[in-house]
């Protein structure tokens, strides 16, 4: 934060270049990136995507806040990533600081830096990015010249294994939250920085939506547990709660959608069509903490498609959202945004999971202007049992049913997910994944009359998460996650003649362990992920990468004095009583509702939803005083000023002569 | 089906672009341009573009060439305005053409480089230089994604020259007009048939500054299987003379062309200039007397 002159790093960066992987991830130039005067702007965000370029530039979360800030007159917004270690050896030998792309501006010349949690596994890179931008990696450690390191994203929501490592946590929608803090720190220097970093902190905290992990002592139980969490200190909230954006149109964003010249995991510009699911699947994190359900209008997402093809280029547009077939338009969407594209070459692509046959007409409505690639349904179980315990409401009629219809419309190649390691999980549960996929070549042989149809079968493993009704839950151990998915390769290679139709795709149990870990661990597990660095850990959600002897090795050295372990905190069952290190965190769901639905996946009871039933109680509307914002609304989009050929765009002085 | 030819350069840190990075960037400003693309048939249509030799990653250049074809006639010149504004800086239209008969890669033999070694001295580099045209072959190493190769690079260097420096203290990717014909007489290859002189282009992120000493190689290098490249040429100098530039060089592919019966470059774009009454020539170029220039 200090006020000493700031000057590009490239030319020190760009002798480094030619001897790294990718240099053009580190040199910026995105088709509609920003670059402000450092001067004239009185508040400066660095906003960091914790992995590599090619995965963190997509990331819709940092896109949306970094135009959001970058409209402010007075605010600038820069982005930065994890560099590869190829490239972090390079900039220790030249002493080169973690960059922004932007501007090639030093991270530590921010006044904060914003860093985007996805998943649990980016932590150490926040350790890398830290120690080249010159912070110290402890927050206690930081002066008034080191920016304010804020975590926001889904992990955010129990942020205590980082609480050591950031300054400050923001549960839920970021745009209007960037925005009030811009406005605490613009006021707080304008101010001449009264009481210093300490009083900008409490500042934050006192607004009730920003969590300053240094304001809360925790207290342990002899056992280990946590007795309680409690603030320590005046103007700081006993529970802070999540930010909830209710209106999508108002916040149309991204407008000006990032382009990078690399290549990137998501080769699409993407709508959010609505934000929250009620589905109430029993594993999901996201439709827990995103509640309630607010879609974005029909007009709304016309025009966001129209400006974004217009300002990218891209052929495809993925139109976005939890279960994106949800939405009360959705074929008056699909057939509307079809229609306006026709010849243009533009297709559309929903990253829907549902499973019915409407959602086969979708796929070909949507792949009418375009490519048509694979379907996927997400079952998620393989038995009916199991599909209960998680509420999953998908029968194997219904899936048969639409995978034959998908098949019989030419689609050739299917693809389901599949979760293993799921609570009160018997080998049976997974076994009949293998029996579903061979039902779905049997089916789509009949359908489409052809011996080449393919079916693809992808396992994650499951990883219990904090507010959600599996928090309680023993995470399934990796040997027993193994063992189960060498018996279902087994039985889909049982019958060749239909197992050559099949590909199985999965990951070990090990990694999935690590992440249970980093997402119900409270402040005790920020000694192993600092461990885990400093002997080397990096890019944990990379298997070329992860080292799982370095985190069991970290986590035996850094817990078990402490009475506690790895096991303790993944594979254990935790009871009703017991303080969970995210309970002074409000998502706005009722522990009691979230338990109760717990003792129901237990009971294989299913859970409706919200959106077409009454109201269960699950506590986020009253909490938040928001509501469901669904339509239909009943209109229809209208053709737009004629589309170009083989173009989405039409470009009348090209062809003038 | 009309085709048009384009000429456009790749220049400050966007060198560190790969071919695949040009092509997808290059797709995509085509469609915000509006340009009326021609679509191969079938399952998986693709816009219909033509690379030609792209430059390698990390190497700048003032000569890449493209043909794309279109459904509708366009207008080269505004097509040329149009794309290059929905290009991102530094991958920069300079020339575009209707594609005359004949294929365009049937035009183009041969590229012109201009190596900076910044720390090497212009009396080392010219040692260095004598000993690879005095060698009747060079065998280098070149790390390939199926593991090592040898190649000559002896036989594909036509002509290589050090060149007086006179842009040193500016430090800019590509050499200003002046310089460039000034090096281009000082190789002895006089300025390239009909081609439009490189302009200088400095981006704000690339003003690193080249060290005092910067020796400057100019050399001719023809198009074989496998191509050899910059580096190649670089790696020859390290296996002739030991030398060993202190930090990365820089590299620029200033033309392409046809080789004439003297070794010099013919510019690909020489006939459709010559066929056109209004060539679309960019403003930013000092075009006119480029337009008047001889034909080969």
């Amino acid at each position: 934060m200090g006020q000493v002159r700031v000057e590009s790093v490239f030319p020190q960066l760009e002798p480094l270049l030619p001897r790294v992987s990718k240099p053009v991830q580190y040199v910026g130039g995105e088709l509609n990136a920003t670059v402000k005067d450092w001067d004239s702007t009185a508040v400066r965000w660095a906003l960091m995507y914790p992995d590599a370029y090619e995965v963190g530039l997509p990331n819709q979360g940092v896109m949306i806040l970094y135009e959001v800030l970058n409209e402010q007159p007075d605010v600038l917004a820069e982005r930065t990533y994890a560099v590869w270690p190829d490239l972090e050896k390079l900039m220790r030998e030249h002493g080169v600081p973690q960059f922004t792309v932007d501007a090639h501006r030093p991270v530590g010349a921010f006044d904060l830096l914003g860093v985007s949690f996805a998943t649990e596994l980016g932590y150490t890179n926040l350790l890398t990015a830290l120690d080249l931008a010159g912070i110290p990696l402890h927050s206690a450690d930081r002066t008034d010249e080191h920016p304010v390191v804020v975590a926001g994203g889904h992990a955010a929501f129990n942020p205590e294994p980082i609480a050591d490592f950031v300054d400050a946590a923001v549960l839920g929608d970021g745009e209007e939250a960037v925005l009030e803090l811009t406005d605490i720190v613009r006021t707080w220097k304008a101010q001449g920085c009264p009481g210093g970093r300490d009083e900008l902190l409490t500042r934050m905290a006192e607004t009730g939506g920003v969590y300053v992990p240094r304001f809360y002592d925790v207290e342990y139980l002899p056992d280990g547990r946590i007795q309680r969490v409690v603030p320590n200190r005046d103007r700081v909230p006993y529970r802070v709660f999540k930010r909830t954006t209710m209106d999508l149109d108002a916040w149309p964003y991204p407008k000006q959608p990032l382009v990078p010249l690399a290549e990137s995991v998501h080769e699409r510009m993407s709508v959010e069509i609505f934000r929250g699911c009620t589905r109430g699947c029993r594993f999901c994190q996201a439709g827990m903490i995103t509640r309630p359900v607010r879609e974005r209008s029909i007009e709304g997402i016309g025009a966001m498609v129209h400006k974004g093809l217009e300002a990218t280029g891209f052929e495809e547009v993925g139109l976005l959202s939890l279960s994106s077939a949800d939405h009360s338009e959705i074929a008056d969407i699909t057939k509307g945004l079809a229609d306006r594209y026709e010849g243009t070459n533009t297709s559309l692509s929903l990253p829907s999971t549902r499973v019915d046959a409407f959602n086969v007409d979708l796929a070909n409505e949507l792949s009418r202007n375009g490519r048509r690639s694979g379907l996927t349904f997400a079952p998620e179980g393989g038995s009916e049992r199991i599909r209960r315990v998680i509420n999953k409401m998908v029968s194997e009629d219904d899936l048969i049913r639409t995978v034959s219809t998908a098949y019989a419309n030419g689609w050739r190649q299917v693809k389901l997910y599949f979760m293993c390691g799921l609570p009160t999980e018997t080998d049976e549960d997974v076994l009949q994944i293998a029996r579903m996929a061979q039902e779905v070549i049997r089916a789509g042989r009949k359908a489409s009359g052809r011996k080449d149809i393919r079916c693809t079968i992808s396992i994650g493993g499951f990883v219990p998460k904090p507010h959600t009704p599996f928090q309680w839950a023993a995470q399934c151990d990796p040997d027993t996650v193994d063992s189960r998915l060498r018996k279902l390769r087994e039985a889909v290679n049982s019958d060749r003649s239909l197992g050559r139709n099949i590909g199985m795709r999965y990951h070990d149990g090990k990694p999935s362990l690590i992440e249970g870990l980093l997402s119900r661990g409270d402040r005790r597990v920020g000694r192993v992920i600092e461990r885990v660095w400093r002997s080397g850990g990096r890019f944990d959600g990379w298997s070329e990468h992860f080292s799982y002897q370095r985190w069991v090795d970290s986590a035996a050295a850094e817990l078990e004095p402490l009475g506690v372990s790895l096991a303790w905190f993944t594979t254990r069952e935790r009871d009703e009583t017991e303080v969970l290190p995210w309970d002074h965190l409000d998502s706005g769901l009722d522990k009691e509702w979230l338990w109760a639905d717990w003792q129901d996946a237990l009971d294989e009871q299913e859970q409706d939803d919200c959106r077409w039933t009454p109201c269960f109680d699950c506590g986020v509307c009253p909490a938040m005083g928001t509501d469901i914002e669904v339509g239909p609304s009943g209109r229809t989009l209208l053709p737009i000023s004629p589309v170009g050929k083989g173009s989405p765009v039409r470009n009348p002085a090209l062809t003038r002569h | 089906m009309q085709k048009l030819r384009i000429r456009y350069a790749k220049r400050g840190r966007l060198r560190f672009t790969s071919h695949r990075d040009v092509a997808r960037t290059f797709e995509r400003a085509l469609r915000r341009a509006g340009v009326p693309m021609a679509y191969s048939q079938g399952f998986n249509p693709h816009p219909k573009v033509s690379w030609i030799g792209a430059s390698p990653t990390g190497v700048a250049s003032e000569a890449e060439y493209v043909e794309i074809q279109v459904v509708e006639p366009v207008d080269p010149r505004a097509l040329r305005t149009a794309l290059d504004a929905a290009l991102p800086p530094g991958l920069d239209v300079l020339e575009t053409v209707e594609a005359g008969p004949g294929a365009l890669a049937d035009r183009i033999e041969a590229s012109r480089w201009r190596i900076e070694l910044p720390g090497v001295t212009p009396d080392e580099l010219r040692t260095a230089v004598a000993a690879l045209l005095a060698a009747e072959s060079v065998q280098v190493e070149r790390l390939t994604k199926d593991g090592r190769r040898e190649i000559d690079v002896r036989p594909a260097v036509v002509s290589a020259e050090v060149v007086a420096d006179s842009t040193a203290a500016g430090g800019t990717d590509t050499a200003a007009p002046t310089a460039v014909s000034g090096a281009g007489q000082d190789a002895g290859s006089a300025a390239d048939h009909g081609a439009p002189p490189e302009v200088g282009h400095v981006q704000p992120d690339d003003s690193a500054g080249l060290p005092r000493s910067c020796g400057i190689l100019v050399t001719v290098v023809r198009q074989t299987t496998p191509a050899v490249r910059p580096d190649d040429v670089l790696s020859a100098l390290r296996v002739v003379a030991d030398l060993v530039p202190p930090v990365p060089a820089k590299a620029t592919r200033m033309a392409q062309g046809r080789l004439d019966d003297d070794g010099r470059l013919v510019d690909p774009f020489a006939r459709e200039r010559a066929a056109a009454s209004a060539p679309a020539v960019g403003e930013q170029e000092p075009g006119e007397d480029v337009v008047g220039g001889p034909v080969a």
